[in-house]
């Protein structure tokens, strides 16, 4: 594999163009070129080392049939166009593009390169090129929320969400609706940081929820500072998001959510190797192994546990769907009828939050 | 808002608060000689990688402040070396400086990602550092401390010594401190390496008080903030310092609202995280509004200086 910076990728991108002079008729199959654009560094310890863990996987798995390129630290905006499009040119066949901002650009991209196949996480558009692909996070947010309804003892519960998106509001609806459902009196306070990436805010924002009483968190940023702020001022805890993040905070880590994207990432390069890669949409969860609950903490009584394993393991048989109506918005209004459910249609046209959330 | 969570706000506001300050204090002494270091942001983040690197190894946050004033003092003799010896375009080179800083401490810090670290707390005792009352005086960090001292120094500095006179002479007329006899580019080199050092110290705020870890990009613009602010300080300590904590207040009350619901979620997230750079622009139409030799910038600020014989 190789490290690009978004900056030198221009540079190799011209080194590149010359390889072919040199004689590439020493392979009998060249390896598949896969390249992996992310918004920030796999050293995130969270979303980014997430999709990081899942290219080394797929390296593993396919050995020197693929060869990886990662582009670190790509903003989502007009940059990233220039970013897909380098890649394309270099003779990369499949491309993933790892956060939702990258979209408009990757379809773009993708109809200049109809040989290209590019793949959007947690995107909402295909086309016959593009694949959308994405997990079941908030599947994982009902068993946390179940968790944090249980454990808490201010009734003060708090979701640190980055950006104001479907994915996002979901993650709070389905950690609500668990928590609410075993108990009912919790309120659910949400703070938006507006980016993927600003530790010191992040950090400040967990300290606000905590002075006003907030003794249990999820969050939905990408890296472990909140839990460190919890650790340090001994509330009960709060979750890790993407990956597990006991490391920072011991005690204060609950447990956490984390995105094995591997198995995908195996599967979408072995179809383009095959010539078999269609345009699809794949949302896997729980049943599927690509969203994980990790370890959970010692310090989370027995009850506690078994009440959390009751609903991944409902979540896994089908037996239980996290937004099963009746759902209530927080206006009071019925949003969802006893009987039925959000299916994953409807979810992205949600623009209303469940009962008990302050946002 | 009950007088626990005023206090809760204020800790916070302080925190949010400190490197801005001292990263601006350093800046405003690099502007007030008449350089102008747009590297802010990349020694901040050289500083910040340092401090986490030396105060990982050693177990000593005090070393590791003092390594990073050190690193980000080199980090600053580099743009040193380039605009006052070389006469480089100082906004081309700063730009270059604090890209190259987020570069080096992304690839330095790379051993130092996924490890804790512990804060550097108040050194008062704790009854007074966790008394749920006096810990608003008492409950900082000393970089907090630090600070304030700072803005005294640099105030006291500037406005009542001979040297702070021979720095602003520099900065208004370079030609005019020239012919006097006082070296130029000596005293401009003195300012770049106080900028430097600052800015490495503000860099330690991150890991030692707000966020316990090394992260690619740590700092996240904090010292284009920092920039502005001397520009919103109108180049005086006292207003820096007013301007700082200003900019913290706007940047924490958002998430005090929020965390509080009700009326905050009237307004949408987006517009309270456009809040601080509204203020910034409210400022400076008011201070054109008003122009006076108070509050513009020294004459010579990002001209190179070519002496003559």
């Amino acid at each position: 594999m190789s490290m690009l910076s978004r900056r030198n990728i221009l540079k190799i991108g011209g080194a590149a163009a010359a390889l072919p002079l040199l004689g590439r008729g020493a392979y009998a199959q060249e390896p598949l070129k896969v390249g992996f654009v992310l918004i920030g560094t796999p050293d995130d310890n969270g979303w980014n080392h997430g999709h990081d863990m899942g290219r080394q996987a797929m390296e593993d798995a396919l050995g020197d049939k693929v060869t990886s390129t990662v582009v670190t630290n790509v903003a989502e905006g007009p940059d990233s166009e220039r970013v897909f499009r380098e890649l394309a040119q270099q003779g990369h066949k499949l491309i993933f593009g790892t956060s939702f901002g990258f979209g408009d650009y990757m379809l773009k991209v993708a109809k200049e390169f109809p040989d290209v196949k590019f793949e959007w996480a947690t995107g909402n558009a295909t086309a016959p090129n593009l694949s959308t692909y994405n997990a079941k996070f908030h599947e994982g947010r009902a068993v946390l929320g179940t968790i944090a309804g249980m454990m808490t003892e201010t009734n003060k519960l708090a979701y640190i969400g980055s950006i104001p998106i479907p994915e996002v509001r979901m993650g709070i609806n389905s950690f609500a609706i668990a928590a609410r459902k075993v108990n009912p009196d919790v309120s659910i306070k949400v703070v938006y940081i507006d980016s993927w990436f600003d530790p010191a805010k992040e950090a400040d924002a967990t300290r606000a929820l905590i002075d006003q009483g907030v003794d249990i968190f999820a969050s939905h940023m990408d890296g472990p500072v909140s839990l460190q702020i919890a650790e340090e001022r001994g509330i009960i805890g709060g979750f890790g998001q993407g990956a597990d993040m006991s490391a920072f905070a011991p005690k204060a880590q609950l447990t956490s959510i984390i995105d094995v994207w591997g198995p995908h990432y195996i599967e979408a390069a072995q179809q383009v190797l095959d010539g078999t890669w269609v345009e699809s949409s794949t949302w896997p969860g729980l049943k599927e192994g690509e969203v994980v609950i990790g370890p959970y903490n010692e310090k989370i009584p027995a009850d506690v546990v078994a009440a959390a394993e009751k609903v991944r393991m409902g979540i896994i048989d089908g037996s239980l769907h996290p937004f099963a109506g009746p759902i209530m918005d927080n206006a009071g209004t019925e949003r969802v009828a006893e009987g039925d459910i959000i299916d994953d249609g409807e979810f992205w046209a949600v623009d209303w939050y469940a009962a008990g959330v302050e946002a | 808002m009950s007088p626990d969570l005023l206090i809760g706000l204020i800790i916070t506001l302080v925190g949010a608060s400190t490197p801005i300050l001292l990263a601006a204090l350093g800046e405003l002494v690099a502007e007030k000689s008449g350089v102008l270091n747009l590297g802010v942001e990349g020694m901040m983040l050289v500083g910040a990688v340092i401090c986490f690197a030396v105060t990982y190894n050693t177990g000593n946050p005090w070393l590791g402040i003092v390594a990073a004033a050190l690193a980000s003092t080199a980090v600053a003799m580099i743009f040193a070396v380039l605009t006052l010896g070389l006469s480089a375009n100082q906004v081309a080179t700063g730009l270059a400086l604090t890209i190259f800083g987020t570069g080096f401490s992304a690839l330095f810090g790379r051993a130092y990602t996924g490890k804790p670290l512990a804060l550097f707390k108040s050194i008062f005792p704790d009854w007074l550092a966790t008394h749920p009352v006096l810990k608003v005086l008492f409950g900082y960090s000393p970089l907090v401390y630090f600070s304030f001292a700072m803005v005294a120094l640099v105030w006291w500095f500037l406005a009542k010594t001979r040297g702070g006179l021979i720095l602003r002479a520099v900065g208004e007329s370079d030609i005019s401190a020239h012919s006097m006899g006082y070296s130029v580019i000596g005293v401009r080199y003195g300012a770049v390496a106080f900028g430097g050092a600052m800015a490495g110290i503000a860099g330690s705020c991150f890991p030692l008080m707000l966020t316990p870890q090394w992260v690619e990009g740590l700092t996240a613009g904090r010292g284009w903030i920092a920039l502005a602010l001397v520009v919103f300080g109108a180049w005086r300590p006292i207003r820096l310092l007013g301007g700082a904590y200003l900019f913290g207040l706007v940047m924490t009350i958002e998430l005090y609202a929020k965390a509080g619901g009700g009326v905050a979620h009237v307004l949408p997230s987006q517009f309270w995280a456009a809040l601080p750079y509204l203020a910034t622009i409210l400022v400076l139409v008011l201070i054109s509004l008003r122009q006076s030799s108070n509050t513009s910038a020294p004459a010579c600020l990002g001209k190179p200086f070519l002496p003559t014989n």
